[in-house]
């Protein structure tokens, strides 16, 4: 029979105005295995928690009932107490006769003492029934993986590596810098983007403490806080890394010419290239899709008809150190670590869908982004900026905000946050570029809600005369060669018309490309639009629901430069805080499999928030096995099985059984 | 039917620069709060309201904001002025319309506000101040109404409000000086590019 000892808490005049603590402790001592009853003004309290120790010593208790307040309160300090008398913290089980009676029930004190014994009661069933538990520890491997290299990934690298950690940067481009190098200014200071980024980026790529993984994805991760085993491919680029020297002869005379990525469309690139001069590493990767020669080898191997392809090689023959490598094949590299951050970024929406705005087919209708391309002293016009249509200079230029952000019917009803700040800036600079340019902007609200925004959109008008109209634009038509614009200013209440030479579309931000299938790849959640969902929107900005892996940047949701660099650094310190334990404690109170009982079913495995169940061959069948570095506690796998084979430690079948039998015997 | 408006570059729109450089008030300061509408007494006349009259003259609409009636309407209590939070003298860009109105010699939507204003002017053009019984007699036998607000005289006279005998003041000279030096700027300012009819 176990000797349990009951601590009635009064928590001043919270329990003991409304329960009467004198007759519960009466009525507790008759219930049975109950040996010893005491009371106490505010049992939390230190005296109270000497107090329950003494006596689980002098009277040799072993269960204690605390009856008080809430356990998210307070079960910690209690289960601290009971093991500083040297019981096993887990045989102590709290009867909430606060939240759930006196604070609900104060106009009816004797209702509230009668629902007070039978909670204590049901603690006292129940708590005879527990076992001892106890922690289990597992080993943290100090070693962090970074999924992208966009400004975010590269904060979130820098900072852990700094800390003294090993750090893996995957990045599925040939070049980190992301999003931010396209740029060509950055919003409110007008700073260079290009060149606060090159530095960063030369900084990750010496850095002794990071390994750089370009033209890489993960591709499988297994494993659980501390020792996730991941699987990366780094594909291949066909250029010897080691011994390439960057010097640029092949992508100078590569006779191949493609649309750019990088550039947006606006320009070029060969098939063997870098993305940007400044690109890190500054080494090139060959596309196999437009390469001469691997068209030629298609042509041979397929045994097409037809006039053969030229089977060009024309790198292969300049390369000075001969770096080319035509036979190299994608690697797959393994890797255990401790902690993940995930910063895949964002892509811009796809405006085909827009059929009043040309539906992409109206050649001086370009994208923000598209803009930077031409805006930017690198890019494919060198800083001109001029009509995709016949190259001459823009004087009247539309910019169209909330393309593919606030719109219902395309499915984006959320705000992309950036645009209203960078149309700003690029209305700007417009007008720096060529003081005969007039800038209007069509809005639907001017969102500046962040330090020296507003004063920057003010002094776009104020200075530079952009012109704001408040509404959204309902047609583009080409006249001639220009483009007529129509829209309504519902602030006079009129349509209005302009006549336009280039049409600027805001388009909105959206997970990138593959987004969804990383998070798939961790198991953590993402939104309907594909965006990373964070254990907590406030609270807990940069983690996930899974332990160990956090999120950075604009994965999460539309972000800018300065919200993307402080959300890599909260989650690397989130990471730097992990990495400095050697190892990592569990909580007991997981799940367990009857292995006895199980039938392999796997609904368990299917059911489980946070793949904690794996599958283990054992006599002739697979068996459900809880990986208690994963689990939770959360119960849906008992709920779910058919044959009662997991049990929940803590929370038996038997154990809240007892507290009904103790309830309706 | 409300017709479409072609906006022009903000170098073209002739309204807006005659206004800042009249009013000394920078229009594309304006955000379009509506600050200004909610707080002046006489908007609930208005054709277009304060804040739609600001937006006018930032679009450059020149032909249709000349035709309405609203600032003929602005008292000039400046209650937006005061208020305004981007510190526009709102109620001096309403007195830069009608400027500009009698400058082109457009016939004003209110014709008994602009001829109130000459009257007004006149007298204090002749005795230096304003002689309030003969504005009022003035007024009301060119406006047609000869009989408007008399009810208001035998309280006004027995409070002595209204001096039968107009005052003048010491130093006539400075005021005709005043009035030349207005009228010699106001041809400065009527450049071609306000369309002064001569």
């Amino acid at each position: 029979m176990p000797r349990v000892g009951v601590f009635l808490c009064h928590c001043g005049t919270n329990i003991a105005g409304v329960v009467d603590i004198p007759t519960v402790a009466e009525a507790v001592k008759q219930f049975p295995g109950v040996v010893y009853v005491d009371d106490n003004k505010f049992s939390c309290s230190e005296p109270g928690q000497a107090a329950i120790r003494q006596s689980i010593i002098d009277n040799g208790l072993d269960r204690v009932v605390i009856s008080a307040c809430s356990p998210r309160m307070h079960e910690i300090t209690f289960r601290k107490a009971v093991s500083a008398a040297g019981l096993n913290p887990y045989l102590m089980e709290i009867a909430n006769i606060r939240e759930h009676c006196s604070w609900v029930h104060s106009d009816n004190k004797e209702a509230a003492t009668e629902k007070a014994i039978e909670l204590v009661k049901m603690a006292v069933a129940k708590v005879s029934l527990h076992q001892e538990l106890f922690r289990k520890r597992i080993s943290m491997e100090k070693k962090a993986l970074v999924i992208g290299g966009g400004i975010a990934g590269i904060q979130a690298a820098l900072d852990i590596a700094n800390a003294g950690h090993q750090v893996i940067l995957v990045e599925r481009e040939p070049t980190i810098g992301g999003r931010m190098a396209q740029l060509d200014k950055t919003f409110p200071t007008l700073d260079c983007s290009a060149c606060i980024l090159s530095p960063k980026m030369v900084d990750v790529s010496q850095h002794p403490n990071i390994r750089l993984l370009t033209y890489s994805e993960v591709e499988k991760v297994q494993g659980f806080v501390g020792n996730f085993e991941v699987e990366i491919r780094q594909r291949a680029r066909y250029v010897n890394h080691t011994t390439c020297t960057g010097c640029g002869i092949c992508w100078q005379k590569c006779p191949e010419k493609v649309p750019g990525e990088f550039e947006e469309g606006t320009g070029q690139r060969t098939s063997v290239y870098i993305p940007f001069p400044q690109a890190v590493p500054s080494k090139p990767v060959i596309d196999t899709v437009s390469c001469r020669y691997f068209k030629y080898l298609d042509f041979i191997d397929k045994k097409m008809e037809g006039k053969k392809p030229p089977p060009c090689r024309i790198c292969e023959k300049l390369c000075p150190p001969q770096a080319i490598d035509w036979e190299q094949k994608d690697e797959i590299i393994r890797e255990t670590v401790g902690a993940i951050v995930v910063a895949t970024g964002f892509k811009t929406f796809d405006h085909s869908v827009y059929g009043e705005y040309g539906g992409g087919r109206i050649p001086d209708v370009i994208t923000s982004l598209q803009l930077e391309r031409l805006m930017n002293a690198s890019g494919p016009t060198l800083g001109e900026v001029v009509r995709p249509s016949d190259g001459t200079h823009p004087k009247t230029v539309v910019f169209l905000s909330c393309v593919g952000s606030r719109d219902e019917a395309k499915g984006r009803p959320y705000c992309s946050k950036i645009c209203c700040m960078y149309m700003a800036k690029q209305a700007l600079m417009l007008k720096e570029h060529d003081p005969g340019v007039q800038s209007y902007i069509f809005y639907i609200d001017i969102r500046a809600g962040g330090k020296d925004f507003e004063e920057f959109t003010r002094r776009a008008q104020e200075e530079f005369g952009v012109l704001y109209l408040r509404g959204r634009v309902s047609k583009i038509y080409q006249d001639d060669k220009k483009l007529m614009v129509c829209g309504e200013d519902s602030l006079i209440g009129r349509p209005v018309e302009i006549a336009a030479d280039m049409v600027v579309l805001a388009t909105g931000v959206e997970p990138s490309e593959g987004a969804a299938k990383v998070a798939q790849t961790l198991n953590i959640s993402y939104d309907t639009y594909g965006f990373m969902v964070e254990a907590h929107p406030k609270l807990r900005p940069v983690e996930t629901n899974t332990d160990g892996i956090l999120v950075a940047g604009a994965c999460v949701g539309p972000r800018d430069i300065p919200d993307s660099v402080a959300h890599g650094g909260a989650a690397a310190a989130k990471v730097i805080g992990l990495l400095s334990q050697d190892t990592l404690t569990t909580e007991p109170l997981t799940a367990a499999i009857d292995a006895s009982r199980c039938t392999g079913c796997l609904l368990c495995s299917q059911i489980c928030p946070f793949q904690a169940i794996d599958m283990v061959p054992a006599n002739g069948k697979s068996i459900a096995v809880v990986n208690e570095g994963l689990c939770k506690g959360c119960g849906l796998c008992v709920a779910a099985c058919r044959s009662t084979a997991p049990s929940l430690k803590g929370y038996t079948d038997a154990q809240i059984l007892s507290e009904v039998l103790a309830l309706c015997p | 039917m409300i017709n479409t408006v072609t906006i022009l570059p903000a170098a073209k729109n002739d309204l807006r620069s005659f206004v800042e450089k009249t009013s000394g008030q920078k229009l594309l300061r304006c955000y379009q709060c509506g600050k200004c509408t909610a707080g002046c007494p006489t908007a609930y006349l208005w054709d277009l309201t304060p804040r739609q009259v600001m937006r006018a003259v930032q679009l450059g609409l020149k032909e249709e904001l000349m035709r309405t009636h609203s600032y003929w309407l602005c008292v000039f209590c400046q209650t937006c002025s005061a208020r305004c939070p981007q510190e526009i003298d709102i109620a001096a860009v309403m007195d830069s319309l009608r400027h500009l109105a009698i400058l082109e010699k457009r016939a004003p939507a209110e014709k008994e506000v602009a001829l109130f204003h000459r009257h007004f002017l006149r007298l204090v053009h002749r005795f230096g101040k304003v002689w309030e019984v003969g504005l009022g007699g003035l007024y009301n036998l060119t406006s047609g109404h000869p009989l408007a607000n008399t009810s208001l005289l035998p309280a006004m006279f027995a409070r002595g409000k209204l001096p039968l005998l107009p005052h003048t003041t010491h130093n006539m000279e400075e005021i005709r000086n005043i009035f030349k030096r207005a009228e010699e700027l106001e041809r400065k300012s009527a450049g071609p590019e306000t369309g002064r009819k001569a």
